[in-house]
């Protein structure tokens, strides 16, 4: 079977620093993958360069990066943007500043839904009313009439999140989208992208840097650190048997109902120098490598 | 005690090289042009070719040598009165440099100074000080120069007061601003601390932290004085008698647009460079002094 | 809308109205130089002096002069001009019209304009072509009105004559109109040749009244799209599949005309102002045109009502575009 998403051996610079070094994962249709990882390893980045929103200065060295068996990377500029919004969607990480200010819900949604789906404006108006109740929006023919400003934060991630279904896409990546929230609308977040992807059955990347987020919703997880893959494989494997002692340390900090909190130890500094040492040996390996 | 030194942060070197290349293109250009305009100004009665006062009516009106009737004795031609447009010109930059130099820096310290009572004194003093200067920017300045020029009469110290009177105001707000933020900084409460006077924070540490702003100000309004000079001639109220300015040869001139537009034509070319070169030198300036201030 | 706020700003109109009538007041008083010397001939007697003085009521002690200007200046007698020898009022009423006409047109020249420089900035965002962009835009900044006047007054009125350079239409068209709004009246009635011929002569004023007011929007408008463009809502429609140009249009430029217009909209004063020399170098018959020779011969009446005009239309202006700003930002709505 094709998979939804495969990312082979991406490497990507941004000016001296390497910020992807050679990173393969694949996401399978309906399957939903965490990339775990501390800020800076790159998880962000990758995202971007999925949706080809890499900064302008950033270079793609070298990799594939391919959807349902179409080359990403080479595809024209027109073909990748009818996929992007449709078939591959995004909930971005801060709800208070990724709705327009100044456009009202109703006319954000609708104007997706008529760009790639190319509905009436009432037909439009209907479906994102829908997508409202979807996501547990109570009164959502009032909602859309508002603005971002009049809505709780929570409330907004939900309408980000209904827009990243509305199209019914088979790729979903979730940008720490739970990183902005408290605790109690967290779960709420959770269940909603639970129970929208099994409805749609959309594959999901979910990017975060909580063990717990990923213990939850993740079926399989791909640990990252300084542009690298230091461990994968189903997420139930990996908790409870980690092999890397990276992923281990990760582990022992995350804060658990079941340990006390006297037993979180902080990710060990010589660990990570350690690592950081390792990648930058890769670097100047594949530099030294003759081409 | 008295060993104690307290350095603010602007008196760290500034690399000369490093300065020159953030001023980039706009300094080189602005500088240069500042540089002919000032050279211009100093070596007058050597660059021109007649006295600009001497009046020839057998040779009015003629234009410049390379159009057909010139005549190459007078380069760029003669006005109604038979008067070398070229030497001419060449004294008005004399006039605007001397009017420019005065009045941007009589303006320049009195809206220093108010601009450093208010931001350091605050409270009611900052009050006036600030409702001042917001009264006196509703009034637009160019009614408010001509107001002032026709009050005082024609004249070399009507033009300069004029121009300090409509202009002080640009100093007084900047360095109000930069005084407070200076003030909050460590290196002031710092000098609080120990025991410094008001006054002497003022001179030691806050005074030279304003200069690469004030150097920038300055060149903005040299620029600034010169084409107040040229609204009040064009009124008919400036410098009087036969002192030439560009701003009188440019009302002359458009009398006679249809006949002699050359007699309007260069003196606007020469505001126009001048003016150009000192804001070009103002910007460079700012950026090479200090890449970290706004403006 | 913010009832409270416009209402609070509506009451505190007469009272800054009244300071700046005391001002200019007592200013014209208080300095030396009076109209009457302006307008006697050599050899007038001292007792034509004092008959003149009397005549216009200079001979009253300031506050008494004050009392009685504002007691006409209610029943709407601004009193009579001492240099032109005809009431203020009606004076003012033939000649704002033509300021009016001439300031609405540049407005919309200026906005297109510094739009479309602002437009081309942004598209060429990060490429080497910006810094030309940025360039010309600076030195249209640097220019300032007047001398734009007397650069088009030469290029397209005298070396490549093109156009009229003074008066508002050519004295020998037959007008015909009820108002002395003659543009937009002949624009209303379809008269469109005589549109032709009044715009001849505005275009060049006009210009040069536009041109400063549109470097400063364009240099504005592109630095505010520029930093709507880096919002994460901007970056997030990326992600959505939009064009660039399409989010330009639709997501970015309705949040960058917000501070555009606000701080922008006030300088449209600049353009009131501008109108006292430009209209003087293109002999156009408005009220700025009025104010210098209302200046030399220090004509009281007419300065002072020249001067309430220009204050009144200021005021407006802020009024108005704090009105739309509030209009365009729904953030600013709801208290």
């Amino acid at each position: 079977m094709t998979a939804t998403l495969a990312i082979e051996n991406l490497k990507v610079a941004i000016g001296d620093s390497n910020v992807l070094r050679g990173v393969s994962l694949d996401v399978q249709p309906g399957e939903v993958r965490g990339l775990v990882g501390e800020s800076g390893a790159g998880k962000s980045m990758l995202g971007r360069a999925v949706l080809g929103l890499l900064p302008a200065n950033a270079v793609i060295a070298s990799g594939r990066i391919t959807f349902e068996g179409r080359d990403l990377l080479a595809m024209r500029e027109t073909e990748r943007r009818d996929l992007l919004g449709r078939r591959i969607a995004l909930i971005p990480q801060d709800p208070m500043t990724s709705l327009n200010p100044v456009k009202r819900v109703g006319s954000q949604i609708g104007s997706l839904l008529r760009h790639h789906l190319s509905l009436s404006k009432r037909a439009a108006l209907t479906r994102a009313a829908e997508l409202l109740t979807e996501v547990a929006i109570r009164e959502p023919e009032r909602v859309l009439s508002l603005y971002p400003h009049e809505i709780s934060g929570g409330m907004r991630q939900r309408v980000l999140i209904a827009m990243a279904f509305a199209c019914d896409p088979s790729l979903v990546i979730a940008d720490e989208p739970t990183t902005a929230l408290d605790v109690t609308v967290q779960r709420q977040v959770l269940q909603l992208v639970e129970r929208l992807r099994l409805r749609y059955g959309s594959a999901v990347l979910f990017i975060t840097h909580d063990l717990g987020v990923v213990a939850k919703i993740c079926r399989t997880m791909t640990v990252l650190h300084a542009g690298r893959v230091l461990e994968e494989g189903e997420t139930a494997e990996v908790l409870v048997r980690p092999h890397h002692a990276y992923t281990r340390a990760l582990l022992a900090a995350t804060p658990r109902a079941d340990r006390p909190a006297e037993a979180l130890r902080p990710v060990p500094p010589a660990l990570i120098e350690q690592l950081w040492s390792d990648a930058r040996k890769l670097d100047s390996m594949s530099v030294a490598r003759p081409a | 005690m008295a060993d104690i030194a307290i350095t603010s942060p602007a008196k760290s070197p500034s690399h000369l090289g490093a300065g020159l290349k953030r001023g980039g293109a706009r300094l080189w250009v602005g500088a240069a042009l500042v540089a002919i305009l000032v050279l211009v100004a100093l070596f007058a009665p050597v660059l021109a070719p007649h006295d600009p006062l001497e009046q020839d009516l057998l040779s009015a009106q003629l234009p410049p040598a390379w159009m057909q009737g010139g005549d190459p004795a007078y380069f760029l031609g003669t006005d109604s009165l038979g008067r070398c447009v070229l030497s001419r010109l060449i004294y008005s930059a004399r006039t605007a440099v001397i009017v420019a130099l005065i009045a941007a820096s009589l303006a320049a310290l009195i809206g220093v100074a108010l601009g450093l009572f208010a931001g350091s004194f605050g409270g009611w003093v900052d009050q006036v000080i600030s409702r001042l200067i917001d009264v006196w920017m509703a009034f637009p300045p160019v009614l408010l120069s001509i107001v002032l020029a026709a009050v005082i009469g024609a004249g070399l110290t009507s033009v300069i007061v004029a121009i300090v009177v409509v202009d002080w105001t640009r100093f007084a707000r900047v360095v109000r601003a930069e005084t407070m933020v200076q003030l909050t900084r460590d290196y002031a409460a710092a000098a609080r601390a120990i025991g410094l006077s008001r006054a002497k924070i003022l001179r030691l540490e806050i005074l030279p932290n304003l200069v690469p702003l004030l150097v920038t100000l300055l060149a903005v309004e040299m620029g600034i004085a010169i084409l107040v000079e040229v609204i009040l001639s064009f009124v008919g109220i400036s410098v009087s008698g036969d002192t030439p300015t560009w701003g009188s040869m440019i009302a002359e001139g458009r009398q006679i647009v249809y006949q002699a537009p050359w007699i309007m034509a260069f003196p606007i070319g020469c505001i126009i460079a001048s003016v150009i070169g000192l804001n070009l030198l103002g910007d460079g300036l700012r950026l090479a002094l200090d890449p970290v201030q706004r403006s | 809308m913010r009832w409270g706020e416009i209402i609070r700003r509506l009451v505190l109109v007469p009272p800054t109205l009244f300071g700046v009538a005391v001002i200019v007041f007592v200013l014209l008083r208080v300095v030396p130089g009076d109209p009457i010397s302006m307008m006697i001939s050599p050899g007038a007697s001292e007792a034509d002096i004092a008959r003149l003085r009397a005549l216009y009521g200079l001979d009253q002690p300031i506050l008494h002069q004050f009392v009685a200007w504002l007691g006409q200046v209610g029943i709407g007698d601004f009193g009579r001009s001492i240099s032109v020898r005809q009431s203020v009022f009606d004076l003012l009423l033939m000649r704002l019209p033509a300021t009016l006409e001439l300031v609405l047109l540049a407005t919309v020249i200026a906005l297109v304009i510094g739009g479309l420089a602002a437009l081309t900035g942004i598209l060429l965002r990060g490429r080497r072509a910006e810094w030309a962009v940025d360039g010309g835009v600076g030195v249209l900044l640097a220019i300032p009105d007047f001398l734009w006047a007397l650069i088009l007054l030469l290029l397209f009125g005298v070396l490549v004559p093109l156009l009229p350079i003074s008066g508002r239409t050519d004295p020998q068209i037959d007008l015909d109109l009820h108002s002395n709004f003659y543009l937009i009246e002949s624009l209303v009635r379809g008269r469109f040749d005589t549109v032709a011929a009044l715009l001849h002569h505005m275009i060049l004023p006009a210009l040069a009244l536009a041109l400063p007011f549109a470097a400063i929007i364009a240099r504005l408008l592109k630095a505010s799209l520029a930093e709507a463009e880096d919002q994460d809502y901007a970056q997030v429609a990326r992600a959505r599949g939009y064009s660039r140009p399409s989010i330009l249009l639709h997501e970015v430029f309705p949040n960058a005309l917000i501070p555009t217009v606000a701080l922008g909209g006030v300088q449209i004063t600049l353009l009131l102002g501008g109108t006292v020399l430009v209209e003087r170098i293109f002999s156009y018959e408005g009220i700025g045109n009025m104010a210098i020779d209302a200046v030399i011969n220090r004509d009281f009446p007419l300065i002072q009502g020249l001067v309430l005009t220009f204050a009144v239309m200021f005021i407006a202006l802020n009024l108005v575009v704090d009105f739309v700003v509030t209009l365009l930002d729904p953030r600013l709505r709801h208290g």
